[in-house]
């Protein structure tokens, strides 16, 4: 019979939802800085396959010349970003919610599951768990990715004051492309992200909002057993950590 | 369930369907009050941006934006080293840079009648250099990377006299009582384009009065006879043509702070 299961704790939803905004304005204010000097691309020799942008795209978003602008946001929003994600990331270790987010044993076994699953090649979905092995993955690399732009937007802010940051990430240019390389990374992950919400459902979406899912166990299965044990022992109000991490992997 | 056991009577509804019924309510109200909270919350951030839009403006910004411009540069002040060189480069590296920017450029150059014009700190008399007497002071030359704000950057070897240098030899920042300018301020003959630096840029190391470029004497695109070279700002700090050093107790003007940039401009 269905029942309520606690799935984010209130801190990180409120983290997840203010990183949002911040780092889509983050995105926006770095466009308008990137149009001052807009020279990436793919591509080869005189073969170009993208340009980094079309002049159309900033026709559209009306973000040519506002440079000034565009820094003037970007160094207020960075401590909003920075400040967000450092808390994030302390209050997943202090919580013990790492413990569902860090790749583990099993986590590329699990990640090769849901993608072959995802694609429709296989029809058994991937083990139960808080995050699968492919999120666990995503939602490790998408920190880490936010680490990256720290250091990289530093590099590229004071490049004379962090000249040793700068050239420890290949000097200057590399630094501002690296920087670029990584927000490019950011859309592609909005992008999986939400066609994955999406197919996920309205009870995975809420549970972003409100913080608790509606589960089906009427017969637990060996697999599913030990995992709402530790999703109870996640969501009780004394200890939050639970004494043993789920592994809901099959041996 | 075992609430439901402990009750004196069997409820007139089945348990499961009481169960379902109680789920149905609790889920409603956690995610009532979950959306309720969090569309407040998108309300309030609106909210936050309009208002901050709708601050008044200075040079350029938003009030709020430009505070929050000096309050970085202060964090960097404090924790950054102001005294940190600049990295520098082989000079088989150095390039020509784009010829960004001739405000203050237009009028014809005479280089035999061009002086510097130096301000004294303090209401001194005011001095004028001829660039012979500029050259005879201590050359230092250095290959650093020209950033541009716009976002490209240029490696050039720069050669002229450390700004510290000119001061030894001439100390018109400091009063006799040894209390020393804060900031600089720098203009184009025709006052066109102007930059203002703070002291412990204008007394770092590798800020020059420079005169040559890869070797050769500037060229007026790129500021002869005399422009400011330092790794620590952006180029628009960086002035050509300089006609007046002065050195200020107020914070000087500057061309692009005016026009929406941050006043420090500070790599």
């Amino acid at each position: 019979m269905p029942r309520l299961v606690e799935k984010h704790p209130l801190a990180i939803r409120w983290f997840h939802w203010l990183n949002f905004p911040v780092l889509a304005l983050m995105i926006w204010s770095g466009l308008l800085i990137y149009w001052a000097n807009d020279v990436y691309r793919l591509g080869w020799g005189d073969t170009t396959l993208l340009r980094f942008f079309p002049q159309s795209v900033y026709d559209v978003l009306h973000m040519d010349h506002k440079l000034a602008k565009g820094m003037s946001w970007h160094f207020v929003l960075m401590w909003v970003f920075a400040l967000n994600g450092l808390l994030y990331v302390s209050y997943t270790l202090i919580s013990g919610e790492w413990r569902y987010l860090v790749p583990q044993r099993g986590t590329l076994r699990s990640a090769w599951h849901t993608l072959l699953h995802d694609v429709g090649l296989r029809r058994d979905p991937p083990p139960p768990a808080k995050f699968n092995g492919a999120q666990q993955l995503a939602y490790t690399s998408v920190v880490l990715m936010g680490a990256g732009s720290l250091l990289t937007g530093l590099a590229i802010y004071k490049p004379t004051q962090l000249a040793g940051l700068t050239t420890a990430l290949g000097g200057y240019e590399w630094a501002r492309l690296e920087h670029f390389a990584l927000t490019i990374g950011y859309v592609l992950f909005f992008l999986v992200h939400i066609a994955q919400v999406v197919r996920a459902g309205w009870n995975n979406f809420r549970a972003m909002v409100a913080g608790f899912e509606v589960v089906e166990d009427s017969a637990p299965t060996a697999a599913a057993a030990p995992l709402a044990a530790a999703l109870d022992a996640a969501s009780g109000s004394g200890n939050p950590m639970p004494a043993v991490p789920p592994l809901p992997m099959r041996p | 369930m075992q609430s439901e056991s402990s009750l004196p009577q069997p409820p007139a509804t089945p348990p499961a369907a009481a169960a379902d019924v109680a789920l149905e309510r609790e889920v409603t109200r956690r995610s009532r009050r979950a959306f309720l909270v969090g569309g407040l919350a998108a309300l309030a951030g609106l909210g936050g941006w309009r208002w901050l839009l709708g601050q008044p403006e200075v040079m350029g910004v938003p009030g709020p934006l430009r505070a929050s411009l000096e309050a970085n540069a202060r964090v960097a002040a404090t924790l950054l080293s102001p005294t940190q060189l600049a990295p520098e480069f082989p000079r088989s590296q150095a390039r020509t840079p784009r010829a960004n920017g001739s405000v203050g450029l237009d009028q014809p150059l005479d280089t035999a009648a061009w002086r510097l014009r130096v301000e004294g700190f303090g209401g001194q008399p005011v001095r004028e250099f001829s660039l012979a007497e500029l050259q005879a002071l201590p050359r230092t030359e250095m290959t650093t990377e020209l950033k541009c704000i716009e976002g490209w950057s240029t490696v050039v070897t720069w050669a002229g006299v450390r700004l510290t240098d000119f001061l030894v030899r001439y100390p018109l920042a400091t009063l006799p009582s040894a209390e020393t300018a804060p900031y600089v301020s720098l203009r184009t003959p025709d006052d066109a384009y102007y930059v203002g630096l703070d002291m412990a840029s204008a007394l770092h190391p590798q800020t020059l009065l420079c005169y040559e470029m890869n070797g050769r004497p500037l060229l007026p695109e790129h500021g002869a006879p005399l422009r400011l070279i330092t790794p620590r700002k952006y180029g628009i700090k960086q002035l050509k043509r300089i006609g007046t050093l002065a050195f200020v107790a107020e914070r000087p003007a500057d061309y692009w702070a005016a026009r929406g940039y941050d006043w420090h401009a500070s790599l």
